[in-house]
């Protein structure tokens, strides 16, 4: 029986379908939490995702790589999500004619705060280096600021995990600064949680209105763009 | 829904091969949103299979981000060691990032109402 037993999970550890399957079950499991807790920011399912996933992989003493050979078909599909983000954006062409100029400028400002203030944070409290240029991109999409990371000396991996634990504190917290400052505008709010927190405060927002679910996809997909051009030329200097 | 899904990835193929031969700084699949976004406008606007197949991307968007996250537990040792320094730059910076920007929004479009669109 258990030399059974141990066949299958020899079969099941080298296939793909495993990681992939656990991956979309967490997932699932993580939305039907969330929902039950009427979408709180803190039922965050991206969270309650990950922390099922390293709990399980932690328990049954699974390598990431290969988990991670089952889950990159999901992971694969980050390139054509981001392509997709085109269609929300193409919605919102009139208003962003309108608003053009306030836009780019809170884009910019916003970008700077983005990336000078993580590192500067981190540099004061000792961390090294490489930590530090893994923490530069870290408002900006994944695919994104793992090259970005890459370019600049940055550990890419490290980088993911960062920048997915900021899409998970803008999610959550966005709200609580907003109460704060009294931004009750759609546009504004999205805008904000686009450039903090990429896709994942994207789909936070894309959960409360369409419009501020476009407005974040507009600051992300500008944000990735403007971060991609600016880091490589900053980083250096600010680092030096 | 697969001819959206062939256009969506010919895109990211396009955004690819833009970003590797002219070297840009810049990932592939931004470039193929950039290009997407024109063709739109050139168009005037998705087709309504390219608006769902869309729609039942992002709508999961979450999901997408699980297997990097999960990435994580590659990255104890370092995070253990430096946790602090980690937190509270991930935390100040995105509050802080997220307060800028939106008061700088408010402040530039004051006279520009973001909501009232059209009719």
């Amino acid at each position: 029986m258990n030399a059974r037993l141990d066949e299958i999970w020899v079969y099941l550890s080298a296939s793909p379908l495993l990681g992939l399957t656990l991956t979309l079950l967490a997932y699932q499991g993580a939305v039907y939490v969330s929902r039950r807790c009427h979408g709180h920011p803190l039922a965050n399912p991206v969270l309650l995702a990950v922390a099922t996933l390293v709990s399980l992989l932690w328990i049954t003493d699974t390598p990431y790589g290969t988990y991670f050979d089952g889950a990159q078909f999901v992971h694969f599909l980050l390139g054509p999500a981001t392509v997709a983000l085109a269609i929300p954006l193409y919605a919102q062409l009139a208003r962003l004619k309108r608003l053009a100029i306030p836009l780019l400028g809170a884009l910019l400002v916003g970008s700077l705060s983005a990336a000078l203030s993580s590192v500067a944070i981190g540099g004061v409290l000792g961390a090294s280096k490489a930590t530090l240029l893994s923490l530069a991109p870290k408002s900006v999409t994944t695919p994104i600021a793992m090259g970005i990371a890459e370019r600049i000396g940055g550990l890419p991996s490290l980088t993911a995990v960062l920048v997915i634990t900021t899409g998970i504190i803008g999610a959550i917290g966005a709200r609580y600064v907003f109460r704060a400052l009294h931004i009750e505008d759609d546009g504004v709010r999205g805008f904000a949680m686009g450039i903090a927190a990429h896709g994942i405060g994207t789909a936070r927002a894309f959960q409360e209105s369409e419009q501020m679910g476009a407005f974040a996809a507009l600051a992300m997909g500008l944000n990735g763009l403007v971060t991609a051009l600016l880091l490589p030329v900053l980083v250096p200097w600010v680092l030096s | 829904m697969i001819g959206a899904i062939t256009l969506l990835l010919v895109f990211q193929l396009i955004g690819e091969i833009f970003a590797r031969t002219l070297a840009l700084p810049i990932p592939g699949p931004v470039i193929g949103m950039a290009l997407l976004f024109a063709a739109l406008v050139a168009r005037g606007g998705p087709s309504g299979e390219l608006r769902n197949a869309a729609q039942g991307l992002l709508q999961h968007l979450s999901l997408l981000f699980v297997p990097a996250g999960t990435g994580v537990m590659l990255h104890f040792q370092r995070m253990s060691d430096e946790w602090l320094a980690l937190a509270l730059s991930l935390l100040g910076s995105t509050l802080i990032t997220i307060a800028v920007t939106a008061l700088t929004l408010r402040v530039l479009s004051r006279r520009r109402d973001l909501q009232s669109d059209a009719p």
